[in-house]
Protein backbone atom coordinates (compact mmCIF):
# COMPACT_ATOMS: atom_id res chain seq x y z
CA UNK A 1 0.00 0.00 0.00
CA UNK A 2 2.91 2.18 1.14
CA UNK A 3 4.54 1.84 -2.11
CA UNK A 4 1.37 2.42 -4.61
CA UNK A 5 0.72 5.57 -2.88
CA UNK A 6 4.27 6.93 -1.54
CA UNK A 7 4.80 10.35 -3.44
CA UNK A 8 7.29 9.77 -6.14
CA UNK A 9 10.33 12.09 -5.63
CA UNK A 10 11.35 15.08 -7.82
CA UNK A 11 14.11 13.50 -9.39
CA UNK A 12 15.80 9.64 -8.90
CA UNK A 13 18.21 9.77 -5.91
CA UNK A 14 21.03 9.73 -7.03
CA UNK A 15 24.99 10.62 -5.68
CA UNK A 16 26.57 13.71 -6.59
CA UNK A 17 29.82 13.80 -8.12
CA UNK A 18 31.33 14.74 -4.94
CA UNK A 19 29.86 11.64 -3.02
CA UNK A 20 31.90 9.96 -5.15
CA UNK A 21 35.00 8.44 -3.28
CA UNK A 22 38.61 8.42 -4.15
CA UNK A 23 38.05 4.81 -5.30
CA UNK A 24 35.22 5.77 -8.27
CA UNK A 25 37.39 7.89 -9.78
CA UNK A 26 40.66 5.15 -10.47
CA UNK A 27 39.31 3.69 -13.39
CA UNK A 28 41.08 7.39 -15.15
CA UNK A 29 44.14 5.34 -13.80
CA UNK A 30 46.10 4.40 -16.99
CA UNK A 31 46.50 0.32 -17.11
CA UNK A 32 47.84 -1.95 -14.73
CA UNK A 33 51.96 -2.00 -15.84
CA UNK A 34 51.69 -6.15 -15.49
CA UNK A 35 49.81 -5.97 -18.84
CA UNK A 36 52.18 -3.34 -19.78
CA UNK A 37 55.76 -3.75 -21.14
CA UNK A 38 55.99 -7.81 -21.71
CA UNK A 39 58.77 -9.10 -19.67
CA UNK A 40 61.01 -10.06 -22.43
CA UNK A 41 61.99 -6.26 -23.17
CA UNK A 42 64.39 -6.37 -20.47
CA UNK A 43 64.38 -6.23 -16.44
CA UNK A 44 66.33 -2.85 -16.53
CA UNK A 45 63.89 -0.51 -18.70
CA UNK A 46 60.93 -2.53 -17.43
CA UNK A 47 61.84 -1.70 -13.77
CA UNK A 48 62.11 2.18 -14.86
CA UNK A 49 58.80 1.58 -16.67
CA UNK A 50 57.17 0.26 -13.46
CA UNK A 51 58.95 3.16 -11.84
CA UNK A 52 57.59 5.74 -13.72
CA UNK A 53 54.05 4.23 -13.88
CA UNK A 54 54.24 5.05 -10.31
CA UNK A 55 55.15 7.95 -10.19
CA UNK A 56 52.47 8.83 -12.71
CA UNK A 57 50.02 7.40 -10.58
CA UNK A 58 51.28 9.53 -7.36
CA UNK A 59 50.85 12.32 -9.57
CA UNK A 60 47.37 11.85 -10.52
CA UNK A 61 46.34 10.59 -7.12
CA UNK A 62 47.67 14.17 -5.73
CA UNK A 63 46.46 15.64 -8.42
CA UNK A 64 42.74 14.64 -8.06
CA UNK A 65 43.33 15.12 -4.42
CA UNK A 66 44.28 18.68 -4.96
CA UNK A 67 41.17 19.49 -7.20
CA UNK A 68 38.80 17.66 -5.60
CA UNK A 69 36.58 20.56 -4.81
CA UNK A 70 36.86 21.03 -8.73
CA UNK A 71 34.64 18.13 -8.37
CA UNK A 72 31.81 20.04 -6.40
CA UNK A 73 28.08 19.27 -7.15
CA UNK A 74 27.08 22.80 -8.83
CA UNK A 75 30.43 25.43 -8.19
CA UNK A 76 29.17 28.46 -6.36
CA UNK A 77 31.41 31.50 -6.53
CA UNK A 78 33.10 31.50 -3.35
CA UNK A 79 35.03 34.11 -2.37
CA UNK A 80 37.65 32.55 -0.43
CA UNK A 81 38.59 28.86 0.69
CA UNK A 82 37.41 29.68 4.21
CA UNK A 83 33.86 30.52 3.43
CA UNK A 84 34.18 27.68 1.06
CA UNK A 85 34.97 24.94 4.09
CA UNK A 86 32.15 26.46 5.99
CA UNK A 87 29.90 25.56 3.71
CA UNK A 88 31.01 22.67 2.91
CA UNK A 89 31.16 22.01 6.76
CA UNK A 90 27.33 23.08 7.60
CA UNK A 91 25.85 21.40 4.26
CA UNK A 92 27.19 18.14 5.59
CA UNK A 93 25.28 18.62 8.69
CA UNK A 94 22.09 19.12 7.33
CA UNK A 95 19.80 16.42 5.78
CA UNK A 96 18.37 16.01 1.79
CA UNK A 97 14.37 15.88 2.30
CA UNK A 98 14.49 13.98 -1.42
CA UNK A 99 17.36 11.25 -0.50
CA UNK A 100 16.61 11.01 3.00
CA UNK A 101 19.71 8.98 3.94
CA UNK A 102 22.19 11.43 2.35
CA UNK A 103 23.03 14.84 3.56
CA UNK A 104 22.61 18.28 1.63
CA UNK A 105 26.66 18.31 0.72
CA UNK A 106 26.92 15.11 -1.09
CA UNK A 107 22.97 14.74 -2.58
CA UNK A 108 22.21 15.68 -6.32
CA UNK A 109 18.61 15.90 -6.20
CA UNK A 110 16.72 18.68 -7.67
CA UNK A 111 15.64 20.17 -4.19
CA UNK A 112 19.01 19.71 -2.76
CA UNK A 113 20.46 21.99 -5.18
CA UNK A 114 17.90 24.75 -4.53
CA UNK A 115 18.43 24.37 -0.67
CA UNK A 116 22.77 24.10 -1.29
CA UNK A 117 21.58 27.76 -3.44
CA UNK A 118 19.20 29.07 -0.24
CA UNK A 119 22.07 28.01 2.37
CA UNK A 120 24.28 29.94 0.18
CA UNK A 121 22.56 32.74 -0.54
CA UNK A 122 21.91 33.24 3.39
CA UNK A 123 26.12 32.71 3.95
CA UNK A 124 26.36 35.97 1.59
CA UNK A 125 23.74 38.01 3.12
CA UNK A 126 25.94 37.43 6.69
CA UNK A 127 23.59 35.01 8.22
CA UNK A 128 25.29 33.17 11.15
CA UNK A 129 25.25 29.50 10.49
CA UNK A 130 22.50 29.07 13.85
CA UNK A 131 20.47 31.14 11.76
CA UNK A 132 20.23 28.98 8.55
CA UNK A 133 19.46 26.06 10.66
CA UNK A 134 17.09 27.36 12.02
CA UNK A 135 15.40 28.67 9.28
CA UNK A 136 15.27 25.35 7.30
CA UNK A 137 13.76 23.39 10.77
CA UNK A 138 11.26 26.07 10.43
CA UNK A 139 10.47 25.06 7.14
CA UNK A 140 11.35 21.06 7.37
CA UNK A 141 11.80 20.32 10.79
CA UNK A 142 14.31 18.75 13.44
CA UNK A 143 14.29 16.24 10.31
CA UNK A 144 17.21 18.29 8.25
CA UNK A 145 19.49 18.32 11.18
CA UNK A 146 21.82 15.27 11.36
CA UNK A 147 22.30 15.62 14.97
CA UNK A 148 19.31 16.21 16.83
CA UNK A 149 18.84 18.86 19.39
CA UNK A 150 18.23 18.33 22.80
CA UNK A 151 14.91 18.83 23.92
CA UNK A 152 11.98 17.19 26.11
CA UNK A 153 10.82 15.34 22.66
CA UNK A 154 13.99 13.65 21.99
CA UNK A 155 15.19 12.86 25.42
CA UNK A 156 14.18 9.73 25.27
CA UNK A 157 16.17 9.30 21.99
CA UNK A 158 18.95 10.97 24.26
CA UNK A 159 18.97 9.18 27.33
CA UNK A 160 17.29 5.50 26.53
CA UNK A 161 20.72 4.08 25.68
CA UNK A 162 21.81 5.22 29.30
CA UNK A 163 18.94 4.16 30.66
CA UNK A 164 19.94 0.61 29.00
CA UNK A 165 23.14 0.52 30.45
CA UNK A 166 21.96 1.58 34.00
CA UNK A 167 19.76 -1.24 33.92
CA UNK A 168 22.20 -4.00 32.75
CA UNK A 169 24.57 -2.93 35.06
CA UNK A 170 21.71 -3.31 37.86
CA UNK A 171 21.03 -6.67 36.48
CA UNK A 172 24.63 -7.61 36.50
CA UNK A 173 25.24 -6.34 39.98
CA UNK A 174 22.31 -8.40 41.37
CA UNK A 175 23.45 -11.70 39.54
CA UNK A 176 26.98 -11.33 41.25
CA UNK A 177 25.90 -10.38 44.43
CA UNK A 178 23.57 -13.69 44.22
CA UNK A 179 26.44 -16.10 42.93
CA UNK A 180 28.64 -14.18 45.39
CA UNK A 181 26.65 -14.94 48.17
CA UNK A 182 26.07 -18.63 47.08
CA UNK A 183 30.09 -19.08 46.27
CA UNK A 184 30.44 -18.17 50.28
CA UNK A 185 27.78 -19.66 52.15
CA UNK A 186 26.54 -23.11 49.86
CA UNK A 187 27.88 -25.98 49.01
CA UNK A 188 28.82 -26.04 45.41
CA UNK A 189 26.11 -28.87 44.54
CA UNK A 190 23.63 -26.25 45.24
CA UNK A 191 24.14 -24.36 42.37
CA UNK A 192 22.08 -26.28 40.13
CA UNK A 193 19.22 -25.65 42.10
CA UNK A 194 17.32 -23.56 39.52
CA UNK A 195 19.50 -20.12 38.00
CA UNK A 196 22.16 -22.05 36.31
CA UNK A 197 21.12 -20.20 32.83
CA UNK B 1 10.90 -21.14 37.76
CA UNK B 2 10.47 -17.73 37.78
CA UNK B 3 14.69 -17.49 36.90
CA UNK B 4 13.95 -20.55 34.61
CA UNK B 5 11.33 -18.31 32.33
CA UNK B 6 12.84 -14.90 32.90
CA UNK B 7 14.62 -15.67 29.33
CA UNK B 8 11.30 -16.76 27.78
CA UNK B 9 9.60 -13.42 28.81
CA UNK B 10 12.32 -11.18 27.79
CA UNK B 11 12.54 -12.87 24.28
CA UNK B 12 8.39 -12.56 23.81
CA UNK B 13 9.09 -8.92 25.18
CA UNK B 14 11.81 -8.65 22.15
CA UNK B 15 9.01 -10.38 19.45
CA UNK B 16 6.60 -7.90 20.86
CA UNK B 17 8.60 -4.35 20.41
CA UNK B 18 10.09 -5.90 17.19
CA UNK B 19 6.31 -7.10 15.94
CA UNK B 20 5.39 -3.63 16.87
CA UNK B 21 8.18 -2.14 14.97
CA UNK B 22 7.14 -3.78 11.53
CA UNK B 23 3.41 -2.84 12.56
CA UNK B 24 3.95 0.61 12.80
CA UNK B 25 6.50 1.11 9.44
CA UNK B 26 3.43 -1.24 7.65
CA UNK B 27 0.77 1.81 8.24
CA UNK B 28 3.42 4.66 8.66
CA UNK B 29 5.03 6.27 5.50
CA UNK B 30 8.52 6.28 7.22
CA UNK B 31 9.67 8.99 4.70
CA UNK B 32 7.18 11.84 5.79
CA UNK B 33 8.36 14.40 7.06
CA UNK B 34 5.67 16.03 9.49
CA UNK B 35 5.49 19.90 8.98
CA UNK B 36 6.71 22.26 11.47
CA UNK B 37 3.95 24.76 9.63
CA UNK B 38 0.42 22.96 11.22
CA UNK B 39 -1.23 25.20 13.16
CA UNK B 40 0.86 28.29 12.01
CA UNK B 41 0.33 31.19 10.05
CA UNK B 42 0.99 29.62 6.07
CA UNK B 43 4.14 31.55 5.20
CA UNK B 44 3.92 34.75 2.92
CA UNK B 45 3.35 34.24 -0.94
CA UNK B 46 2.69 36.81 -3.95
CA UNK B 47 3.27 34.39 -6.92
CA UNK B 48 1.88 34.99 -10.68
CA UNK B 49 -1.22 33.65 -11.75
CA UNK B 50 -0.68 30.95 -15.18
CA UNK B 51 -2.95 31.95 -17.18
CA UNK B 52 -2.30 35.85 -16.27
CA UNK B 53 1.76 36.26 -15.34
CA UNK B 54 1.42 39.97 -15.36
CA UNK B 55 -1.24 39.42 -11.85
CA UNK B 56 -0.18 37.74 -8.85
CA UNK B 57 -2.23 36.36 -6.15
CA UNK B 58 -0.97 36.66 -2.38
CA UNK B 59 -1.81 34.81 0.52
CA UNK B 60 -3.52 37.86 1.75
CA UNK B 61 -6.08 37.52 -1.24
CA UNK B 62 -7.14 34.26 -0.19
CA UNK B 63 -7.88 35.20 3.16
CA UNK B 64 -11.47 35.24 4.70
CA UNK B 65 -12.45 31.37 3.24
CA UNK B 66 -10.67 28.25 3.88
CA UNK B 67 -8.65 27.41 1.06
CA UNK B 68 -6.90 23.88 -0.05
CA UNK B 69 -3.29 24.61 -1.95
CA UNK B 70 -2.02 21.99 -4.11
CA UNK B 71 1.60 21.58 -4.61
CA UNK B 72 2.22 19.98 -8.04
CA UNK B 73 4.45 20.27 -11.64
CA UNK B 74 3.48 18.93 -15.03
CA UNK B 75 6.71 16.94 -14.29
CA UNK B 76 5.52 14.56 -11.48
CA UNK B 77 4.04 11.51 -12.55
CA UNK B 78 1.86 10.96 -8.95
CA UNK B 79 0.50 14.36 -9.33
CA UNK B 80 -0.76 12.67 -13.08
CA UNK B 81 -2.08 10.04 -10.82
CA UNK B 82 -3.38 12.31 -8.12
CA UNK B 83 -5.22 14.10 -10.86
CA UNK B 84 -8.65 12.23 -11.31
CA UNK B 85 -9.20 12.46 -7.38
CA UNK B 86 -8.73 16.24 -7.49
CA UNK B 87 -11.25 16.52 -10.11
CA UNK B 88 -13.86 13.77 -8.89
CA UNK B 89 -13.67 13.93 -5.19
CA UNK B 90 -12.05 17.43 -4.14
CA UNK B 91 -13.51 19.71 -6.35
CA UNK B 92 -17.09 18.62 -5.41
CA UNK B 93 -16.26 19.30 -1.62
CA UNK B 94 -16.72 22.78 -2.80
CA UNK B 95 -13.97 24.56 -0.98
CA UNK B 96 -11.25 26.71 -3.01
CA UNK B 97 -8.46 25.05 -4.59
CA UNK B 98 -5.49 26.65 -5.76
CA UNK B 99 -3.09 25.13 -7.86
CA UNK B 100 0.71 25.75 -6.91
CA UNK B 101 3.02 25.11 -10.16
CA UNK B 102 6.42 24.13 -8.51
CA UNK B 103 9.54 24.08 -10.02
CA UNK B 104 8.01 23.99 -13.27
CA UNK B 105 7.74 25.71 -16.97
CA UNK B 106 4.51 28.11 -17.56
CA UNK B 107 4.10 26.17 -20.80
CA UNK B 108 4.35 22.61 -19.73
CA UNK B 109 2.37 22.80 -16.79
CA UNK B 110 -0.67 24.58 -19.19
CA UNK B 111 0.18 21.83 -21.54
CA UNK B 112 -0.25 19.48 -18.65
CA UNK B 113 -3.45 21.06 -17.53
CA UNK B 114 -5.49 21.27 -21.02
CA UNK B 115 -4.56 17.73 -21.68
CA UNK B 116 -6.15 16.48 -18.17
CA UNK B 117 -8.44 19.22 -17.28
CA UNK B 118 -8.41 21.81 -14.35
CA UNK B 119 -9.78 21.12 -11.24
CA UNK B 120 -8.35 24.56 -10.26
CA UNK B 121 -9.87 27.83 -9.19
CA UNK B 122 -6.79 29.40 -9.46
CA UNK B 123 -3.24 28.78 -10.64
CA UNK B 124 -0.26 30.00 -9.11
CA UNK B 125 3.38 29.42 -10.55
CA UNK B 126 6.75 28.83 -8.49
CA UNK B 127 9.07 28.92 -11.08
CA UNK B 128 12.20 28.65 -9.14
CA UNK B 129 11.00 26.64 -5.97
CA UNK B 130 11.33 29.63 -3.59
CA UNK B 131 7.66 29.89 -1.96
CA UNK B 132 7.64 25.70 -2.30
CA UNK B 133 10.58 26.02 0.34
CA UNK B 134 9.05 28.34 2.06
CA UNK B 135 6.18 25.68 3.04
CA UNK B 136 8.90 22.82 3.07
CA UNK B 137 7.99 21.30 0.17
CA UNK B 138 10.01 18.50 -0.36
CA UNK B 139 8.01 15.82 -3.09
CA UNK B 140 5.19 16.45 -5.28
CA UNK B 141 2.13 16.16 -4.84
CA UNK B 142 1.48 18.12 -1.50
CA UNK B 143 -1.48 19.74 -0.49
CA UNK B 144 -1.72 22.21 2.67
CA UNK B 145 -5.51 23.05 3.90
CA UNK B 146 -5.28 26.87 5.00
CA UNK B 147 -8.06 28.30 6.74
CA UNK B 148 -9.91 31.51 6.79
CA UNK B 149 -7.32 33.21 8.98
CA UNK B 150 -4.36 32.00 6.97
CA UNK B 151 -3.53 29.16 9.72
CA UNK B 152 -1.77 25.60 8.11
CA UNK B 153 -4.66 23.60 9.46
CA UNK B 154 -3.56 19.99 7.78
CA UNK B 155 -0.61 18.65 5.18
CA UNK B 156 -1.01 15.91 3.08
CA UNK B 157 2.32 14.43 1.68
CA UNK B 158 1.70 12.83 -1.27
CA UNK B 159 -1.43 12.11 -3.21
CA UNK B 160 -4.62 11.89 -2.02
CA UNK B 161 -6.47 9.29 -2.16
CA UNK B 162 -10.23 8.28 -1.09
CA UNK B 163 -9.07 6.60 2.02
CA UNK B 164 -7.45 9.85 3.23
CA UNK B 165 -9.86 12.37 1.98
CA UNK B 166 -12.53 10.35 4.19
CA UNK B 167 -10.36 9.45 6.82
CA UNK B 168 -8.35 13.02 6.94
CA UNK B 169 -9.29 15.62 5.00
CA UNK B 170 -12.86 15.75 5.54
CA UNK B 171 -12.89 16.34 9.49
CA UNK B 172 -10.59 18.81 9.31
CA UNK B 173 -12.65 21.14 6.62
CA UNK B 174 -15.98 20.13 8.88
CA UNK B 175 -13.89 21.58 11.65
CA UNK B 176 -12.97 24.64 10.17
CA UNK B 177 -16.64 25.56 8.03
CA UNK B 178 -18.08 23.84 11.75
CA UNK B 179 -15.95 26.87 13.36
CA UNK B 180 -16.70 29.77 10.72
CA UNK B 181 -20.06 28.63 10.98
CA UNK B 182 -20.20 29.33 15.01
CA UNK B 183 -18.48 32.54 14.10
CA UNK B 184 -20.90 33.55 11.85
CA UNK B 185 -23.75 33.13 14.70
CA UNK B 186 -22.63 35.26 17.19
Amino acid sequence: MNSRNAPLLPVPCAAGEGAEGGWGRSSVLPPSPLRGPSPASGGRESLASIRSFFLGVCVVVVALVLSSNAFAIDPLPFKDRAEEVRFQKLTKQLRCLVCQNQDLADSDADLAKDLRKQVFDMMQSGKSDTEIKEYLVARYNDFVLYDPPLKPGTWLLWFAPFAFVLVGVFVVARILRARAQQAGGVRPADTESGDDW
Amino acid sequence: MINRLLPLAIFLGLVGLLGFGIYWNTHHEMTEVPSPLIGKPAPAFTLPLLYEPDKTLSGKDLLGKPYLLNVFGSWCPTCQFEHPILTGQIKPLGIKLIGLDWKDEPEDAKRWIAQFGNPYDAVITDRDGRSGIDFGVYMAPETFLIDAEGIVRYKRIGMFTPQNIRDELLPKIAELTGKSAKKATP
